[in-house]
């Protein structure tokens, strides 16, 4: 082996086996000691055919197929679905309806950032705190159990409005669980914020530069944290949010600055989870009466889909951002035509800048950071030198638990 | 073999996600958190499968994840466990007329245990881990 062989960059490759998140994925790592220098990435590796699946069936049983394109933010899928199905059919959907659907979003929201939160903190090796927000994390679950009917997969948003009214009774169990986690805010702001380990891991690592994240646009909460004022309920209201006072929340409202790191998505994330809290109280309070469906019936409801020609765009902000589903219809049972594109796909292509000249044991979090699949790093095989070790996830989780220990020395 | 007493009732789970939607993922992961806590009685998540005595297995068997699949279940030791979770995992629920599907999961591996649901709710996944360590002593007890 010649002296340039040793010198040159080695290739770690992470996944694809055991992807245990929504987008299983393989990553190329270029490493040059323990800095990356270039990361290449291929997605698609569960590919289940759902949009082909879709042009064989009809509105209504596509809505339980979005339902499951991704298990933590299904109901915006169902809901982007739906509203581009109205469009075309010229579905007038009862206002009622539209508050429903708003208040299960806004639960999702809570539901996947609190989720999301509490993987971050396991990714740092504060296992503690996963464990904590986990815990808190259980009673939005009931309250959509409570709401829907399942606590993942809700299956309640319908072509035409919702299967399920939120009645008198359940206003106090929403109610209660909005003031727990309000009570409940400040303190995780103070545990994830004001912790000293998390700053020191998080502050300037991962960075993505707001320029970046226009050039990737990049949608959701990676954008906010960068920086850019991008929020589909303020900037194209849909369904409720155009009587609410729905403002995109960037960190420099937090902090007084926009750093564009991984501790800036922690904030932004945590502090839409209070704003969600106020949205859902808003709803409840401005809710009108009236049917919370245009077609009970789902045989008329079909005839009417049947009939409908034309193309229309569904878009709604999901709790990883801009969620797009394009439909067009020629008359037949089944659309003609579905695309969707899910908020991670626009947010991937910023794991490059973000990884690039970061340390291994940065890898989790910063992947982490954008709300992926994350359980791809299972098993990484580091080849140097023509010699060949396996890196398992739990080995990766110690390089990374090793560095706060480290640098809490 | 036969195991020691305390590792009988220590079960470790491995988690293998074959192309599933991240429903029953999350489901897995509420279910090992304090509102349901299954470590005190030693049931543990574990990142390698060979480390594992059962393995959960979720979704449908995507084409590319057969292969990976079978080169996981033959890494886990003896005796070894496999719980299908989901509805798809059974019989490919929603996805049943996908092009892509090698499922359903017991056509490419053998399953122990199947938990349906789309996902199963916790307390289900609870119950299959209590019903596959009856068979994991069961297995046990007739080889000694």
């Amino acid at each position: 082996m010649s002296d340039e062989s040793k010198k040159a960059p080695y290739i770690v490759p992470i996944g694809p086996n055991h992807p245990a998140l929504k987008e299983p994925v393989m990553f190329t790592f270029e490493m040059e000691g323990e800095m990356v220098r270039d990361v290449d990435f291929a997605p698609g590796q569960a590919h289940r055919g759902i949009e082909w699946m879709g042009m064989r069936r009809n509105p209504v049983q596509i809505v339980h197929l979005t339902d499951r394109i991704c298990g933590i933010c299904g109901v915006s899928h169902t809901f982007a679905f739906a509203r581009a199905v109205e469009q075309i059919a010229g579905i007038e959907v009862p206002e009622r309806a539209d508050y429903i659907r708003t208040i299960i979003a806004e639960f999702e929201r809570i539901q996947s950032h609190l989720l999301w939160a509490g993987v971050a903190a396991h990714e740092l090796g504060f296992d503690s705190l996963l464990h904590l927000t986990w815990r808190v994390r259980e009673q939005s679950m009931d309250v959509i159990e409570n709401l829907t009917g399942n606590r993942v997969n809700y299956g309640i948003v319908q072509v035409g409005g919702v299967r399920r009214d939120i009645v008198p009774e359940q206003h106090q169990v929403i109610e209660d669980c909005l003031t727990t986690y309000e009570g409940l805010l400040g303190k995780l702001l103070n545990l994830f914020l004001d912790d000293k380990t998390i700053t020191m891991r998080c502050r300037d690592c991962g960075v993505l530069s707001k320029k970046e994240a226009l050039e990737l646009c990049t949608v959701g909460p990676t954008a906010r944290a960068s920086g850019v004022n991008v929020d589909l309920r303020q900037d194209y209201p849909y369904a409720a949010y155009g009587d609410l006072d729905v403002k995109a929340i960037l960190p420099d409202q937090h902090l007084g600055e926009t750093h564009g790191d991984v501790y800036d998505r922690i904030v932004v994330r945590l502090l839409e989870v209070g704003q969600s809290c106020g949205i859902i109280r808003q709803c409840l309070s401005e809710m009108p009466p009236g049917p919370v469906t245009a077609e009970e019936k789902l045989a008329k409801l079909l005839a009417v889909c049947k009939k409908a020609t034309g193309e229309a765009i569904g878009r709604v902000e999901a709790p990883r951002g801009e969620c797009f589903h394009y439909v067009r219809m020629d008359g037949k049972e089944a659309p003609h035509t579905w695309k969707v594109k899910a908020s991670s796909y626009s947010n991937l292509m910023s794991w490059i800048p973000m990884l690039r000249g970061e340390q291994i044991a940065d890898i989790p979090i910063i992947v982490a950071s954008i709300d992926p699949c994350l359980s791809c790093t299972d098993r990484v095989a580091v080849i140097r030198r023509g010699e060949k070790s396996i890196l398992t996830k739990e080995d990766l989780h110690r390089l990374s638990v090793g560095k706060t220990r480290r640098l809490q020395r | 073999m036969r195991l020691s007493p305390s590792f009988n009732r220590s079960l470790w789970v491995y988690h293998f996600n074959s192309g599933s939607c991240n429903g029953c993922e999350i489901e897995i992961v509420a279910t090992i958190t304090p509102r349901y806590d299954p470590e005190r009685f030693g049931i543990k998540l574990v990142g390698s499968p060979r480390h594992a005595d059962v393995m959960l297995v979720t979704g449908p068997v995507v084409h590319k994840m057969k292969d990976r699949l079978l080169r996981v279940y033959a890494q886990m030791p003896e005796p070894k466990l496999v719980m299908c979770i989901g509805a798809c995992g059974i019989s490919g629920g929603v996805f049943y007329d996908s092009y892509n599907l090698e499922g359903p999961v017991d056509e490419v591996i053998p399953v122990d245990v199947y938990i349906p649901g789309c996902p199963p709710r916790p307390e289900a996944i609870i119950h299959g881990v209590v019903k596959a360590l009856q068979k994991l002593e069961r297995i046990q007890g007739g080889e000694s």
